[in-house]
């Protein structure tokens, strides 16, 4: 088997990755090494032909492709390396990579990994969806793989289920391309996708969306003939509300899930609200020199977020190589309380100011975000619209941190 | 014009590919019928996996003395086809003094019928094999083992095709002829075939073409079992099969889990009688139900560690108002010279089959002479295991050597191009993605396919021409696209 040796890994070429390699190369790092598992770099951007890309961080609406270009543009013109079509099979805790290609097996030894290998849509299976098992059932990210990738059309009467981004954007797609769109349903009592894209993907389209319901039935032997849906109570249909649509496409936005297998064969600690690695504000996982970003480390709503952190964990990575990230000792534990699903990083140093990042558990409105150090206020962020659908960021200065023993962030 | 057999058998099936790989010994003229796209598409595929010792079956029974014959022929005939075959062992648990007197009888019944190795072992013995296992007493029985049975079926069914038995997909069996000197038989296709020995492995439908020859004493009475796969996260937490101890008034052998040869663990199964031999739907009472019993035997379980459900039907002979077992039928039919029949193989039908086809291949010797081929092929190519499982430095070679094998194309399960390409030019001529699946591994991880699906979608539509309404899940009627966008 082939051995190689590289200062910095970064795995996967999606906008994660691409951003990491990019500022790693700015701060200095000389000797990178970006893996991508497919043939092209940009990762699920080249798949995304909608606009609405990048409106934070170039100021105007790209799509998907125009806006991985722009990063994968920043990385050919650095000069960075890349292995296209190859995948990491392993990761060990001493940053021993095996990976694989039409080339063969090849050893890489890391001085430092960047994760960046993103998010896997959850399936039919995984919300364990009652009846047959007929063909017509997709995630709304295959199915745009199919349509805008292979032109091929993956029906012509399609309900969706689940409210997240990737459904509201299939709905539109769809019926773009002349499918009936019957309804989008979400088992929760609002959506789970960003409120402009439910104005612009479903009430442009008047494309109902029923909330609080679910589909609770799939029928058909061979082709999908329908769904049974019904309202939902506490996680349970209610009785007499149940309707059958007729379709001949199921497709499911019911939740992103880090692609972590990796990281836990190399035995990253993980983190349970958001079901990446646990890190510190350098973006660090339990692992010296192993760091983590993007949707593999929680999953983002704006790509422009993605490559705002995997910025930082690229000039992180490089700075660890550089022997300049030292774990302190005493480090300061954030928890979610009141109000919030989780925070990121789960801890600090306090040597240094730090971005939050969090999400709440349920939309409200005019509320603040709070970081207290025991009584003491250490941050706060008032909002007027909370959503859980968008992440929300508060910037943390170090000066207010020298004390603190433990952060709890809360909506109030 | 009729295609001519010397012998044909209705049902691509475990049972009836067994069989086919048996006669293909001899200078026969063999086919099999199957009714669907692809072989295994019925009880063969959807059961628990498990290859049983013989504990279970009263003494003398013709299912006993099958299943201890066939446990044992298994071991050298997936060694030849390389099917996955662990004999991990299984214990069965007594939990108080009632328990620990139904082992004891069983254990005397399994030794009756031939079972090696069967001991009842103490506590300390069992946390020694199972760490953490409850109960007081366990009978353990090392040659009950876990098997892929689908792998299994559609091995049976290259090597049999190598071996020169042609095998009819999608030829449903509509009507059955008695003739002079054999059988006609027409399916709903236009296919016209005869044949001198008939075999009716069907299965499910096994009742239907025993009335095509006017036998009406038979019925089946399919029981649904459900079932909930569970990711290979947790693969390691059993190292051994456990059951409950038989109970007075159980139904079958109760909801427990049991590992796969792929590393994956199954929950179930249920049992419950249904209408149709098609019925194949998962239900929100059982999937809750398998979930919470689930989680009490393996406390490890998290929900997102479901990564998918299946049900099975058990070919059954007796009513629900019946329930139990009844006697596998497997005779040579006196009054219709020429016709085998089969009914009823549920539990432990996979366990017996190849047992079931030596006494087939003898019904068969007494209707016409038998006489081996000398180029009997008695191996099938491929791995032991899978790509996967073998050590890097074997995988690295072979990727040398064929760049199809760096290329993963499945990233959960980790399944090469080669192995996808090997499993579309299946020697069988099968097309369908659920043949794709079952052959290659690839789309039964944890993303089902989300990731790997249009990139097989791509390979078939590349390299093998297929247009968007070519493709099919499993039947004619499963299409997948309309077509192309525009």
């Amino acid at each position: 088997m082939r051995e190689m040796k590289r200062d910095l890994v970064i795995i996967g070429g999606g906008p994660a990755g691409l951003s990491a390699a990019a500022a790693a190369r700015q701060v200095g790092c000389e000797d990178i090494l970006l893996i991508e598992r497919d043939r092209i770099l940009g990762g699920i951007l080249n798949q995304c032909i909608h606009d609405g890309f990048g409106l934070h961080r170039f100021g105007e609406a790209l799509t998907g492709p125009e806006y991985a270009q722009r990063y994968i543009d920043k990385v050919n013109d650095a000069g960075i390396e890349t292995l296209l079509g190859t995948i990491v099979l392993s990761m060990d805790h001493e940053r021993k990579l095996t990976v694989s290609s039409r080339k063969g097996y090849t050893r890489i030894h890391a001085g430092a990994v960047v994760l960046a290998m993103g998010c896997r849509e959850r399936t039919a299976g995984a919300i364990s969806l009652p009846g047959t098992r007929p063909s017509g059932i997709y995630t709304a990210g295959a199915a745009q793989n199919f349509i805008n990738l292979q032109n091929i059309m993956v029906g012509r009467r399609a309900v969706i289920l689940g409210s997240g981004d990737i459904g509201l954007i299939m709905a539109r797609r769809m019926t773009l391309e002349g499918a009936k769109v019957e309804a989008v349903f979400e088992i929760l009592p609002y959506a789970s996708g960003l409120p402009r894209n439910i104005q612009q993907c479903l009430n442009d389209y008047d494309i109902p969306l029923h909330l609080g319901t679910s589909v609770i039935e799939v029928h058909g032997k061979d082709r999908l003939s329908g769904v049974t849906v019904a309202e939902i109570n506490h996680f349970q249909p209610v009785p007499g509300t149940e309707r059958f649509v007729p379709c001949d496409t199921l497709l499911l936005s019911v939740g992103l899930i880090p692609e972590n297998e990796l990281s836990a064969g190399a035995s990253v600690k993980m983190a349970s609200g958001t079901s990446g690695a646990f890190v510190d504000d350098t973006f660090m996982t339990s692992i010296p020199g192993v760091f983590s970003c993007g949707n593999v480390l929680h999953v983002h709503d704006l790509v422009d977020h993605v490559s705002d952190e995997a910025a930082l964990a690229g000039e992180f990575a490089c700075r660890y190589l550089d022997g300049g990230i030292y774990r302190t000792d005493t480090p300061i534990a954030i928890e979610p309380k009141t109000g919030v699903r989780y925070v990121l990083p789960q801890q600090v140093s306090g040597k240094s100011d730090f971005t939050l990042s969090l999400r709440v558990t349920e939309p409200s409105r005019d509320r603040a975000v709070w970081v207290r150090d025991g009584d003491r206020k250490v941050a706060r962020k008032k909002l007027v619209r909370l959503h859980p659908a968008e992440m929300i960021r508060i910037k943390v200065k170090k000066e207010k941190l020298e004390t603190a023993g433990k952060l709890e962030v809360s909506v109030q | 014009m009729a295609k001519a057999y010397d012998a044909l058998i209705i049902g691509a099936g475990v049972v009836g590919n067994a069989i086919a790989r048996e006669l293909s010994r001899y200078r026969l003229n063999v086919g099999v019928l199957e009714k669907e796209l692809d072989v295994g598409m019925g009880t063969s595929s959807r059961n628990s996996g498990v290859l049983h010792s013989g504990i279970h079956y009263k003494p003398g029974t013709m299912r006993a003395k099958l299943n201890v014959q066939g446990n044992e022929l298994m071991k050298g005939l997936c060694r030849d086809l390389k099917v996955k075959i662990q004999y991990i062992g299984k214990l069965t648990v007594a939990q108080d003094q009632v328990d620990i007197e139904t082992l004891e009888a069983l254990k005397a019944q399994g030794e009756t019928n031939g079972v090696p190795g069967l001991e009842i072992i103490d506590v300390e013995k069992m946390q020694q094999i199972q760490p953490g296992v409850g109960g007081i007493r366990a009978l353990h029985s090392p040659t009950t083992g876990i098997i892929c049975p689908y792998g299994l079926t559609i091995a049976l069914a290259d090597n049999a095709r190598e071996n020169g038995v042609n095998f009819h997909l999608s030829s449903e069996v509509t009507g059955i002829l008695k003739t002079e000197n054999g059988f006609q038989v027409k399916t709903a296709e236009g296919g016209f075939f005869e044949t001198k020995v008939l075999i009716n492995a069907a299965g499910l439908y096994s009742d239907a073409i025993c009335r095509m020859l006017g036998l009406t004493e038979y019925a089946i009475y399919p029981c649904r079992g459900e079932y909930l796969i569970l990711d290979k996260r947790l693969n390691g937490s059993l190292s051994v099969l456990i059951y409950p101890a038989p109970r007075k008034g159980g139904a079958g052998l109760g909801i427990h889990l049991t590992n796969t040869v792929d590393g994956n663990i199954l929950i179930g199964p249920s049992n419950e009688y249904v209408d149709t031999a098609d019925d194949y739907a998962c239900t929100a009472d059982i999937i809750d139900q398998l979930k919470k019993e689930g989680q009490e035997l393996l406390p490890a379980i998290s929900t997102s560690d479901f990564i998918r459900g299946f049900s099975g039907l058990r070919p059954k002979q007796t009513p629900p108002s019946v329930k139990g077992f009844k006697e596998f039928v497997i005779e040579a039919r006196k009054d219709i010279p020429g016709f085998i029949n089969l009914v009823g193989i549920e539990s432990p039908g996979l366990t017996c089959s190849p047992a079931i086809a030596l006494m087939v291949r003898d019904m068969v010797g007494e209707k016409i002479s038998l006489e081996e081929k000398g180029n009997f092929v008695t191996e099938r190519n491929g791995f032991p295991g899978s790509f996967h499982d073998l050590p890097e430095e074997e995988k690295a070679d072979l990727v040398a050597r064929d760049p199809d094998y760096g290329e993963i194309v499945c990233r959960c399960e980790q399944i090469t191009k080669r192995e996808i390409l090997d499993a579309i030019e299946n020697p069988l001529g099968s097309r369908t993605i659920a043949g794709i699946k079952y052959r290659s591994r690839a789309m039964m991880g944890r993303c089902q396919g989300g990731f790997c699906m249009p990139r097989i979608v791509q390979i078939l539509e590349k390299d093998f021409g297929y247009r968007p309404e070519d493709y099919r899940l499993y039947s004619p009627d499963s299409y997948l696209f309309t077509g192309h966008v525009r």
